[in-house]
């Protein structure tokens, strides 16, 4: 089975790590168990975590920009498609490479990115489906995952002229989930800002992780300043959850209500009041 | 010629007139060899793409030399044991009557009925219940009748069941094909001896299935109800084999919905409504839906959601979820959530469940409403779900049928401002001509 290459360099031997890292203390127990081998380490960094989920929010869509004066018959819009982190984070610590499969009629049409930023510009008239494949480090997942999105490049409101100021964008959020991912991986993404990940159980020694260092995120391909950055819409999750709770309870309300009716129906089945229709 | 009226110029006669004769003869010249002439006009006068089947050819056809009569002659028939002289007719060709057996004698066919001596009676056959003269009797009846035992049972002098009787007869053949058989090895593959009658079983048979005929319509549905729950806990037992973790937490909830399952079917009523079955969220589905999204290395938010939602979908039915979808959209909510994360996916799951069991509720107080109701107008035919008013008086029940509606109409509209919820939608009985 595939390696990662990724691991922490200190636990090469099943050596001690350095006693400054103060994130896993050293534990006289581990060093019984553990064999002072090499195979040990691979195999722990192998071992599934099954109470552990690891969450890679994620954001993909498109841009498009009318081009105005130097639109052609055969290329109107100038549009972006990309695959970002959900708060601009640099999604390659999970994602090894990205395939764009463009329309036919574009040349070479499956286009490949294996460093991030993890996007495709081109220039066009037509709209059409854009198939996005992730392909992911193999200490994460060895499968592919697709995602679909169609290409819009005409606005909704088709009143006015088009204005090359103001693109059209069209954004999807999504979660990639890893249900039971290996050790080595949950240790190697711990600390990134990309990744989410649950509480650990305790008592669960991993290696330590590689420390996040913020100023090189922006070398690594987070999409913070990224030219088209103010574009990107904003995906929150609490209005959303506001609204499902409002409507919880108003069903709860309703389920109520109708329990007590019930249970009044089975008590008096010759009950004179009117069968209460309520109007919601 | 127009254009010449026009012009001022004289009309040539002739040439017109040339013009008219070669147009119909082109018309009529092709006629049509098969079909008539309306018939070809029918098809745009073409010819059709299929060749038509000449219909004179599906006749047989009889050699035109051959002279056929049709003669009364007597006939004997071999199947017959009597020397019986009928008469029929018989088609003779040049003279010649047709030779051979009559041809229904080939029908003729009857069972191979063992018989035994009695010597071999004695040596193998005697049987503390049965007598020589009754066996005898039985295997009489067995050749004249080929082994249908109804008839059988229903001509034996004293009273037998069929069971008995064929456990005899089979018994008894059974004893001889071995006494006479040179070595058992023999006979091993006979019918007889490789499927011997078994008594026991075929009476435990014959009374099980009288008794599903003759069941009434709620143990059927209490048996149904009882297999699905079988069948629900035997997928669980299989999808908890699949991983071991969820194993001890999903049995658990499996029993506690069992029961739970089992206590509502009970008491909402056996009447002759159908009652409906409370959705339990069903726990197998689910647990089997997490279980396979766990056996993905890797897979999207908003796939695991389609696919639990699917789950809790399965127990409804299609009008169901088109309404839990309905009642999603009234409150604002997407039905596909805008940002998946795990916290709303797990929200809006649970939004669904209940509104499912709102709607079932919604189903079961129409229905305690409907049964009520009708429980007191005796007279009625059936007719669930109709809502009618409480108000009335039971006495009346058996007057006419008009004079009733005519009451509730008007009370219903006093009593209730405005139309009944969407919730409700079984048409009304009442029509304004009632009034």
């Amino acid at each position: 089975m595939s390696h990662s290459q990724t691991l922490p360099l200190k636990r090469q031997q099943g050596e001690q790590p350095p006693s400054d890292d103060g994130s896993s203390a050293i534990k006289p127990s581990r060093l019984k168990i553990s064999l002072p081998s090499e195979d040990s380490d691979k195999k722990n960094a192998n071992k599934r975590l099954k109470d552990v989920e690891i969450c890679v929010p994620i954001v993909y869509g498109t841009i498009a920009f009318y081009l105005g004066r130097k639109a052609s018959e055969s290329q109107s819009h100038k549009w972006t498609v990309y695959v970002r982190g959900a708060s601009n984070e640099d999604l390659s610590v999970v994602v090894k490479k990205v395939v764009f499969q463009l329309h036919p009629s574009f040349n070479n049409p499956t286009r490949v990115v294996e460093s991030p930023p993890f996007e495709i510009s081109e220039c066009g008239w037509g709209e059409f489906e854009i198939a996005i494949t992730l392909f992911f480090h193999s200490d994460a997942c060895e499968k592919q995952l697709d995602l679909y999105h169609h290409l819009k490049l005409y606005p909704e409101d088709e009143s006015g002229p088009q204005t090359t100021k103001k693109p059209v964008v069209v954004e999807s959020y999504n979660e990639v989930v890893f249900p039971e991912p290996s050790e080595g991986f949950v240790a190697r993404v711990q600390n990134h800002p990309a990744v989410v990940v649950p509480r650990l159980p305790v008592g669960l020694n991993l290696p330590s992780p590689v420390p996040f260092d913020p100023m090189n995120d922006k070398e690594r391909g987070g999409t913070k300043d990224h030219p088209l950055s103010q574009w990107f819409l904003n995906f929150s999750e609490a209005d959303e959850l506001l609204k499902l709770a409002a409507s919880r309870q108003q069903v709860q309300a309703h389920i109520v209500k109708l329990r007590r009716q019930l249970n009044l129906l089975e008590g008096l089945p010759q009950s004179k009041q009117p069968s209460g229709y309520e109007c919601t | 010629m127009d254009a010449k009226d026009i012009l001022g110029l004289p009309k040539n006669s002739f040439p017109s007139s040339a013009d008219k004769k070669p147009r119909p003869p082109k018309e009529s010249q092709r006629k049509p060899d098969g079909i008539s002439r309306e018939v070809y006009a029918l098809t745009g006068r073409m010819p059709p793409l299929m060749p038509s089947i000449d219909a004179s050819q599906l006749k047989k056809k009889h050699p035109p030399h051959e002279k056929i009569t049709w003669q009364w002659l007597p006939f004997t028939n071999s199947a017959r044991k009597d020397d019986l002289h009928l008469y029929h007719w018989v088609r003779v060709v040049n003279g010649v009557p047709p030779t051979g057996d009559y041809s229904f004698a080939k029908y003729n066919k009857s069972v191979d009925i063992i018989k035994y001596t009695d010597e071999e009676y004695e040596k193998h056959l005697t049987d503390p219940m049965w007598t020589k003269e009754e066996t005898n009797e039985l295997f009489d009846l067995c050749g004249r009748f080929d082994l249908r035992f109804v008839v059988i049972a229903d001509r034996f002098p004293s009273s037998r069941t069929v069971e008995e009787l064929k456990d005899r007869y089979y018994s008894v053949s059974q004893a001889i094909l071995i006494a006479r058989a040179a070595s058992s090895g023999d006979v091993a593959t006979h019918p007889l001896i490789k499927e011997p009658y078994n008594v026991s079983q075929e009476m435990e048979r014959k009374r099980a299935l009288s008794m599903v005929l003759s069941q009434t319509r709620q143990q059927e549905r209490k048996d149904e109800e009882v297999l699905v729950e079988a069948k629900r806990i035997a997928e669980l037992r299989m999808a908890s084999k699949v991983t071991e973790q969820p194993q001890l937490v999903v049995a658990s909830n499996a029993d506690a919905e069992v029961t739970e399952r089992a206590v509502p079917g009970e008491t909402i009523s056996p009447s002759n409504v159908q009652p409906p079955s409370m959705v339990v969220p069903s726990a197998t589905d689910n647990a089997s839906t997490l279980a396979s999204l766990r056996m993905l290395r890797v897979y999207l938010r908003t796939y695991a959601l389609d696919q639990m939602v699917q789950a809790s979908n399965s127990s409804a039915g299609l009008r169901t979820i088109k309404r839990v979808e309905q009642t999603l959209q009234d409150l604002g909510v997407n039905l596909k959530p805008r940002v998946p994360t795990k916290a709303v996916c797990a929200e809006h799951l649970e939004l669904r469940r209940e509104i499912l069991t709102w709607l079932n509720l919604q189903k079961q107080v129409q229905y305690k409403e409907a049964e009520g109701s009708s429980f007191r107008d005796g007279s009625y035919g059936e007719t669930p779900g109709t809502p009618k008013d409480r108000t009335f008086i039971p006495d009346s029940m058996n007057f006419g049928v008009s004079s009733e509606r005519v009451g509730k109409k008007d009370q219903k509209r006093k009593a209730h401002g405005g139309p009944p919820t969407s919730a409700h939608k079984r048409p009304r009985k009442q029509k304004a001509s009632d009034l």
